[in-house]
């Protein structure tokens, strides 16, 4: 069980007011927020051990190297990689994304198929359009029913040797939908297509087993689990990191430099060039340690029960519609309301001290799929309470009030 | 009457709210209250890009007046509009070209509204403008 009065004592952000009213923070799903065991990780660096990593035989310099060895440890850990080297510390899952895309530029031929589903973020749809332009392979799409679920049928007859690569998000971020992501690694595996999940919007809801599911790439975001922007990572098996060339040159990536040649360092150093985020990659370490500290099981329970008492009050509201409807999802609820704007109700709420994202959540073919501008997303964490789920109800009934 | 006065007249009117509650309900009517657009100027060239919803604006050369006209999907940005036009609209390109637009502070628009959405403004405005001068070249 989760004792959220004690959980909301860890974040200081949840204290503050936003046009004079107690913040409800329902933006979950674009950035998480800090707790202070994070946040006192993050000064700690800076005031005790700020050095750069993997080169200095100083003291400060081999502190910071281990601690953030350690934390790839960690990160190794808590997604049940093989080895620690298979974790890639990037910029976030839009940097390893890119590093594959770009990576699979020299493994693909024209005429090579990559599928990729219907709901992604444009973060992984953008990239595979620029490989496929630069190799000549075709890209195609797996499709979505009404309800926001992958047509498994579709994909079936999608499947085929052509087919070299699959991408899909474990999770939607703009409807919440829980993909069946084993189910698709393995069909893919069967045709001998490799697969890349993105995992930003699973990995603060579900601890993701890389042995497990047997997936060839998996990302995920540090900002949304607790942990500060700019990092993340790029879980890659062994024999595709070496297959791949580096995405970026520089210091840190090589084993030897001349003029004439440069051998690359060994994973995972090759795809890590130049003095990587070290803050940041601690920290992202000091997050995982914390959500697990209060327990992947209970934060996915505690959630289900929020999403289950909102979705059941905000469809108490006349003319309000839910996008997203998937058997199995999370704590997301995507929503319009007849005739109104999602800009504009978004702009009330705000008002309201409520924040909520309006717009299109960089997935714009699922909107164009509803054939509507946009929706307004409330996404909900472990921190949130059934309170806040009553201010943002009563505040989307005041905003339909005024724009009626 | 010139640009100057009726913003003066529009920061007046907004001075009368205690709240943002009161500000938003009257931008709000204004929306409701403004005057379509003809829908055939409703196009993807019209569109102003830097908005979250979707605002199109037509200009049109009445005499030595430029005449605007404009939508949104979106009522409050029509209400943003509808203030816009109320100031900028049935001028001349000359004084639209000179117009400042410190009013939008002073009516606590762009302190009030979010980051994405006074972006919106300013491009709003920066439309106008560019409306304007390509009808002044054509006047001169």
């Amino acid at each position: 069980m989760i004792d959220v009065t004690k959980i909301r004592k860890d974040f200081p952000i949840l204290k503050r007011e936003v046009n004079g009213k107690p913040l409800v923070y329902l933006d979950n799903a674009a950035t998480s927020q800090t707790p202070q065991q994070v946040i006192d990780v993050i000064v700690d660096y800076y005031q005790n051990y700020n050095a750069n990593i993997h080169r200095g035989v100083h003291a400060l310099s081999q502190e910071a190297t281990d601690k953030y060895e350690v934390a790839r440890q960690t990160i190794q850990k808590h997604f049940n990689a093989k080895e620690s080297y298979e974790i890639i510390f990037t910029s976030g899952t839009t940097h390893s994304i890119n590093i594959v895309a770009n990576g699979f530029t020299t493994l693909l031929e024209k005429g090579d198929e990559i599928l990729v589903s219907a709901m992604e973020h444009h973060s992984n749809i953008v990239p595979w359009q620029m490989l496929a332009e630069r190799t000549g392979a075709v890209l195609k799409v797996i499709p979505m029913n009404l309800d926001g679920e992958l047509r498994m049928d579709v994909y079936d007859d999608l499947l085929s040797n052509k087919t070299k690569l699959v991408f899909c998000n474990h999770i939607s971020n703009a409807l919440g939908t829980i993909n069946p992501i084993k189910e698709i690694i393995d069909k893919a595996h069967a045709v001998g297509a490799a697969v890349l999940i993105d995992g930003a919007q699973a990995a603060p809801h579900i601890k993701a087993d890389m042995q497990k599911l047997d997936v060839d790439f998996y990302t995920a975001s540090a900002h949304k689990i607790c942990g500060p922007t700019g990092v993340g990572m790029l879980y890659g098996k062994e024999e595709w990191l070496n297959k791949l060339p580096p995405y970026q040159g520089g210091g840190e990536m090589i084993a030897e430099v001349t003029f004439e040649k440069t051998t690359y360092a060994d994973l995972p150093h090759k795809f890590e060039a130049g003095t990587p985020n070290i803050c940041g990659g601690i920290a992202f370490g000091a997050a995982l340690d914390y959500m697990n500290s209060i327990g992947f099981e209970a934060i996915a329970e505690y959630e289900h029960e929020l999403l289950e008492y909102a979705t059941k009050e905000l469809l108490k509201i006349e003319g309000l519609k839910i996008y997203g409807t998937a058997k199995n999802k999370t704590s997301v609820i995507s929503f319009n309301i007849e005739g109104l704007h999602p800009y504009d109700i978004g702009s009330i709420l705000d008002k309201l001290g409520v924040a909520v994202r309006t717009g299109h959540h960089c997935a714009q073919p699922i909107m164009d799929f509803y054939k509507i501008p946009g929706t307004v997303r409330a996404s909900f964490s472990f921190y949130n309470t059934m309170d806040e789920v009553d201010v943002l109800v009563a505040a989307v009934i005041r905003a339909k009030g005024m724009l009626e | 009457m010139q640009i100057k006065k009726i913003q003066e007249e529009i920061v007046d009117e907004f001075s009368m709210f205690d709240d943002w509650m009161q500000r938003y309900e009257y931008m709000i009517d204004l929306g409701k209250s403004l005057p379509l657009i003809n829908e055939n100027y409703k196009t993807d060239d019209n569109i102003i890009k830097g908005c979250q919803s979707k605002v199109w604006v037509h200009a049109e050369l009445e005499e030595d007046k430029l005449v605007f006209t404009a939508d949104s999907d979106a009522i409050i940005t029509k209400g943003i509009i509808a203030i816009l036009i109320r100031a900028f609209s049935n001028q001349k390109p000359q004084d639209i070209i000179d117009a400042d637009t410190d009013f939008i502070d002073e009516i606590g628009l762009k302190e009030h509204l979010s980051p994405t959405r006074a972006n919106g403004l300013v491009s709003m405005i920066k439309q106008l403008k560019l409306y304007a001068i390509a009808y002044q070249t054509q006047l001169n």
